[in-house]
């Protein structure tokens, strides 16, 4: 099962390598990371979506809470919580297919942020499989590139992870 | 008071009360040494290569329960201290490495002698540190032993580039007296109400079994452990680790379990209705096949690292916290309860368990021609009435010492569980006679084994550390030859050395006594006259019979009630290794 597990960690140079450095050595798998510092300079943020059994991720969390650097952590997926993804796309465009491609940026509630006479650079957010759904309605030679920030999440509710 | 950062080091050693540091000198660390070089309190110990400084240390922090110490320089320094580190990472022992680095400013040019310690060294830590700037480095050290010494234990590098102990640079000098880590807190008590579920079911089993680990030495709980056991009467069995915490000689005690455990200590497990696991980590060398390990058990687990609870062996009732308040706490909840052990239960449970027991399967053949190496390994217990510090290499020589010396006390026991480190014995005798300079001490090695380390010899000359060298020689790397004659059908690819050295002359050449015994009638004399020499580092030789296995056995993928047992005490010899 996926489960996203939000990380507050020392901003510390190497503890993004412990992290990961952990992943390898205990052959678990990472689907997605993303890191940075946060309101406290002091502390970084991770967010890390990672797939197994319950007692993987049982030992995921475990050995993560075991790291040093690890102030505390959360399985998001346990309890109710919202999810984003930032994803920035650059669509090959024609003078037939700007209009359409327009059309399919306001369905999905994206913006276009760059234009030139044969592309757009479209920035979106939302829930992975939104963003997969938005890639899949073009034809693969049409996408130049595609950057994806992987996803983010944060609990509903008053309780937050902070010190 | 002003110091650079040298002196600064020396001196945030001396607060912490080291008495010994285990290392080996280098470009990246002269300031360092530097500064030793004017202070008498925290004595320096040469070796003769950094993978025997890291092991000194262990195996003193190990007999001591105190933190080692080991200085290396940086590159090969530091990379040939990693097999030390990961040696006492694997076994759970506080270690603190001081690892010099090149210079701040040509860190990542792959200067000389550069190496990414901290990246090399991190899977095998439980912490480690790059010091940036010498204002930090005082309370990077408090931090490292800190670490190092509460929780589960482990070894902590500082890893300290050659800028930062400058001697033109000083700073005023504190030693922070207390420390603390905003994301690190260890548990120290167990959950109250777990704890009561736990004596709750061991006191209604009726088939009970207590396996204790390493950490009930390292958690100093054996006190606690023998009040419990004999409290409730139990059958206790010890993994590798754990032998010492509870006496071997005593009737509960049914010897070790795992691989090469006690036909009774496995069945028990196997048989059990209910385990009581107090500091031990489910390792594979233990359970076996995990399928089938323990079908019938509820299992109780006491461990201060949550990560070890049900990692491998899903348990019933984990306990988060050190074993002694836990186990403390438990004593008091069985004595203020009603509920008594079954004694019908148990009475049929140590029925069944002698039954197994008169199986007698450490037996070997006492009237061979040749030495046999249990034969060795109990009559050392017998001239050193028990009393020795004991260290090991890896390999059949490490399974008979723990078969058949009956450690009776914590921290006697001294060897590489977790890793399998070769090499580890030698230098971790000299560790445990720096610590302990008036006890014997007495290294079981192979011929294989010793040569990894043979060089500190030299070192135990220089530190006039007497440690007896007991050498099972059989001209086999044994274990391996075990294994290819019972899984690859006797083919003994590489496991055999054409030249073995003459070790008496070895020793010798290193300034030590060397002797050579042959005869099973000579064994008792000869280790009587080694250790009557106080003062000497002796080098027993001991030529023992060359087919001889360790039994019995679980071979790998087996379960508890699947072991191999001797067959015959006296089976007839394979011709090729006659």
């Amino acid at each position: 099962m996926r489960h996203i597990i939000s990380i507050l960690i020392e901003n510390e140079s190497g503890a993004l390598s412990r992290v990961a450095g952990l992943f390898s050595a205990r052959g678990y798998n990472i689907e997605s990371l993303t890191v940075a510092p946060t309101e406290d300079p002091s502390l970084s943020r991770m967010t890390l979506v990672t797939r197994g059994s319950n007692e993987i991720i049982e030992q995921i969390t475990k050995q993560l809470n075991k790291l040093i650097d690890v102030v505390k952590l959360i399985d998001l997926a346990e309890s109710s919580h919202i999810e984003r993804e930032l994803m920035l796309v650059k669509i090959r465009t024609t003078q037939d297919s700007r209009e359409e491609v327009k059309r399919m940026v306001d369905i999905f509630r994206g913006k276009i942020i760059d234009v030139t006479p044969n592309s757009y650079v479209i920035e979106m957010t939302g829930q992975s499989n939104k963003l997969d759904a938005f890639i899949h309605g073009f034809e693969a030679e049409s996408i130049i590139e595609v950057v994806r920030s992987g996803p983010t999440g944060i609990s509903r509710g008053e309780k937050g992870l902070h010190l | 008071m002003e110091l650079s950062g040298g002196h600064i080091l020396v001196q945030c050693l001396k607060d912490e009360g080291v008495e010994f540091v285990f290392g080996y000198p280098g470009g990246s660390v002269l300031h360092i040494y530097d500064a030793i070089f004017h202070q008498d309190d925290v004595k320096h110990i040469l070796v003769r290569h950094e993978q025997a400084a890291t092991h000194s240390a262990d195996a003193y922090a190990r007999a001591t329960g105190k933190p080692g110490v080991v200085l290396v320089t940086s590159g090969p320094g530091a990379t040939n201290a990693v097999t030390g580190i990961a040696t006492a990472y694997m076994d759970s022992i506080p270690m603190i490495i001081l690892s010099g680095q090149v210079p701040s400013p040509v860190i990542g040019s792959d200067a000389f002698q550069e190496v990414d310690t901290v990246g090399i060294t991190r899977p095998c830590v439980k912490h480690n540190f790059l010091v940036k700037d010498v204002n930090d480095l005082a309370e990077t050290i408090k931090k490292a032993f800190y670490v190092a010494t509460t929780g589960r234990p482990g070894p902590v590098l500082v890893d300290i580039p050659k800028d930062i102990t400058d001697p033109n640079i000083k700073i005023p000098y504190k030693y922070p007296k207390k420390i603390s880590i905003r994301s690190y807190n260890p548990v120290v008590t167990g959950h109250k109400g777990q704890i009561k579920k736990a004596v709750d079911m061991l006191l209604s089993a009726q088939r009970p079994i207590i396996y204790a680990g390493g950490g009930v030495i390292l958690g100093e709980a054996h006190q606690e452990l023998r009040e419990l056991t004999r409290l409730l009467g139990y059958p206790i069995t010890q993994t590798l680790m754990g032998l010492g915490a509870y006496p071997a000689p005593d009737p509960q005690f049914l010897g070790m379990l795992g691989m090469h455990g006690t036909y009774e200590a496995n069945m028990a497990m196997h048989d059990s209705d209910v385990i009581l696991a107090v500091g031990a980590r489910f390792d594979d060398r233990v359970t076996g096949k995990l399928a089938n390990f323990c079908p019938y058990a509820k299992i109780i687990h006491i461990d201060v690292d949550p990560s070890s609870i049900s990692k491998t062996v899903k348990v019933d009732v984990p306990i988060v916290g050190e074993v002694k308040p836990v186990l403390d706490q438990m004593i008091e909840l069985i004595k203020e309860s009603d509920q008594q052990p079954s004694k019908a239960a148990l009475d049929s449970w140590w029925k069944t368990i002698e039954e197994w027991r008169s199986v007698n399967c450490l037996d070997y053949d006492r009237h061979s021609s040749l030495i046999k190496p249990q034969y060795v390994v109990e009559q050392l217990y017998q001239v050193t009435k028990g009393n020795a510090f004991v260290t090991s290499d890896v390999g059949q020589h490490q399974m008979y010492a723990a078969q058949y010396y009956h450690f009776d006390q914590p921290r006697r026991w001294i060897n590489s569980g977790g890793l399998g480190t070769m090499g580890f014995g030698l230098p971790a005798a000299i560790g445990v006679k720096l610590a302990h300079p008036d006890s014997d001490v007495a290294c079981i090695t192979g011929e294989a084994s010793i040569q990894m380390c043979i060089q500190e010899l030299s070192t135990a000359l220089q530190y006039n550390t007497p440690v007896k060298i007991i050498n099972l020689n059989n001209r086999y790397m044994g274990m391996v030859r075990q294994w290819q004659e019972f899984s690859y059908q006797s083919r003994y690819s590489q496991s055999y050395m054409d030249t073995i050295p003459e070790f008496v002359k070895l020793a010798e050449a290193y300034g030590h006594v060397g002797m050579r015994i042959e005869r099973p009638e000579d064994v008792k004399d000869a280790l009587e006259q080694a250790f009557a020499m106080k003062d000497r580092t002796v080098f027993l030789d001991f030529i023992t019979d060359r087919t001889e296995n360790v039994y019995p056995m679980i071979e790998a993928g087996k379960a508890h009630n699947d072991m191999k047992l001797r067959v015959a005490p006296s089976a007839p010899v394979d011709s090729e290794l006659s």
